[in-house]
């Protein structure tokens, strides 16, 4: 199914196939050929990846790359459609590839079964003529902008959260990156993840498919793109948005004076510890078997849940009160800094937020249980539902 | 009265609300009037020094504060200001 890169041409079958394509003229024959020879790279597999992949691959792009490493399992499938029930456990390079090779066989498919890094974005990137952002953190973000201005390869970005989405294209030609819009990443923690604050599962659909129209428009050279415009889509409200993207002259990587030449470390730029650091102990940290154990000794201590009443209502650990992180700083005087206090949220990092904020106000025994309940739902109650 | 957007991640820090009319001559004085009527919103709209945050965007209308008179710039009665912060989408980190 290789793409010849000479004397590129559609056979009986595709022509078939493409026919809805090849009668329109803002496309025709040229147009799929064009689809044919472009080398679309999508970073990431998930909520964005999946209808970008499926689409992607209909559309007779000629060679899809995929950089994942992830498997699928069950929460994923209230929106990432390129994975069924059956490919749970699968890795999701696997199970994206086999519906795309499903829905068009004439696709190269690429694997990248990686996480993307400073040491192998360029390597990756290289091969691709547009690179497709749908990542879902944002180390992996700025690493995506920075690699595509210094190889000069346009970034179709999409991203969301909740009910609300981004799109646009950043590095076309010269044109303003991601930088320019966002020069530096939130504080880890301060923007609640999809983990924690959830999303509509049709949401990536739309802003995937968004990507995807980007993506084909530019491979044809039609229509008006989006690099120039930032698009904003609220799903609550039915709205779409428009605002105006401006190069940043200051901008550290495609502004006039450049600071960054060369790839950096993402995951100290954004401000997160480094895995070593994550798995070294910490103080004033117990195991949620140790939380058993300590109940099931009868210790003393107050279990403190910092998740939000939804959360609560879905699982819980018994014997815990709740006083969500929002509402922490007003309700310290429910809480006595004579007991031992341990905090648990969904998978540890409110708890840690919670705990800190406690210490500042003069509370001493202060534990955080590492993993939360979904810790404690993998190692002492597998009844505790996950989500 | 000009109207201001929030969006989704800072409703949670202005009594869930997704938009107020607030008065003010400039950005600035707009949204000194949006974080006096919702504190919470303050540390994440600006830093120690004062200054707006840099992942956090406000436009005036369609256009980047950051290119026009930044919080200076004028705002009319008829004029929406958006904020407009960075949102990863499924970042598994924290939690």
């Amino acid at each position: 199914m290789v793409a010849e890169e000479t004397a590129v041409s559609l056979s009986k079958e595709e022509i078939l196939r493409y026919s809805r394509h090849l009668i329109m003229p803002e496309v025709g024959m040229e147009g799929q050929l064009k689809l044919k020879q472009a080398k679309v790279l999508l970073v990431g597999a998930g909520g964005l990846g999946a209808p970008l992949g499926l689409y992607l691959a209909a559309a007779g792009i000629g060679r899809i790359g995929m950089v994942d490493f992830d498997v699928v399992d069950f929460t994923n499938l209230q929106r990432q459609v390129i994975h069924g029930t059956k490919d749970v456990g699968r890795k999701k390079l696997d199970s994206a590839f086999d519906s795309m090779r499903d829905i068009n066989p004439y696709v190269q498919l690429d694997r990248h079964e990686t996480a993307l890094t400073s040491e192998n974005a360029f390597e990756i990137f290289r091969d691709y003529d547009y690179v497709v952002d749908g990542t879902d953190n944002f180390p992996t973000r700025y690493l995506v902008n920075d690699a595509c201005v210094l190889l000069n390869k346009p970034n179709v970005y999409g991203s969301i959260f909740r009910f609300e989405g981004q799109a646009t294209v950043f590095a076309y030609e010269g044109g303003p990156c991601y930088r320019c819009l966002y020069p530096e990443p939130p504080p880890p923690g301060l923007v609640p993840s999809c983990a924690e604050g959830g999303v509509l599962g049709i949401l990536p659909g739309i802003i995937g498919l968004i990507q995807a129209t980007e993506t084909v428009k530019l491979i044809l050279g039609i229509g008006q793109s989006l690099v120039g415009r930032l698009l904003l889509y609220d799903a609550l409200g039915m709205k779409f948005r428009e605002l105006k993207l401006r190069k940043n002259p200051e901008c550290p990587v495609c502004g006039d004076h450049r600071t960054i030449t060369k790839l950096i470390d993402y995951q100290e730029f954004c401000g997160i510890p480094n895995q070593t650091h994550l798995e070294a102990p910490v103080s004033g940290e117990i195991e949620v078997t140790e939380l058993k154990a300590k109940q099931d000794r009868g210790d003393k201590f107050v279990l403190v849940d910092v998740r939000e009443p939804h959360e609560y209502q879905i699982a819980r650990i018994p014997g815990s009160v709740l006083i969500p992180l929002g509402e922490l700083p007003k309700r310290l005087n429910e809480l006595n800094p004579a007991d031992e206090i341990v905090m648990h949220c969904k998978m540890g990092g409110r708890s840690a937020k919670a705990c800190d904020l406690l210490k500042q106000n003069g509370f001493t025994k202060v534990i955080n249980v590492k993993g939360g309940i979904t810790a404690w739902s993998d190692k002492v109650d597998p009844t505790v539902p996950k989500y | 009265m000009a109207k201001i957007l929030i969006p989704t991640p800072l409703r949670q820090f202005a009594e869930k609300q997704d938009s107020v009319e607030l008065p003010g001559a400039t950005v600035g004085e707009v949204l000194s009037g949006l974080t006096a009527k919702f504190p919470d919103l303050k540390k994440h709209l600006y830093n120690d020094e004062g200054k707006l945050r840099s992942f956090v965007n406000v436009y005036l209308n369609d256009e980047d504060i950051r290119y026009m008179n930044k919080e200076a710039t004028p705002a009319a009665p008829a004029d929406t200001l958006s904020i407009v912060p960075s949102i990863a989408g499924g970042a598994a980190y924290g939690g």
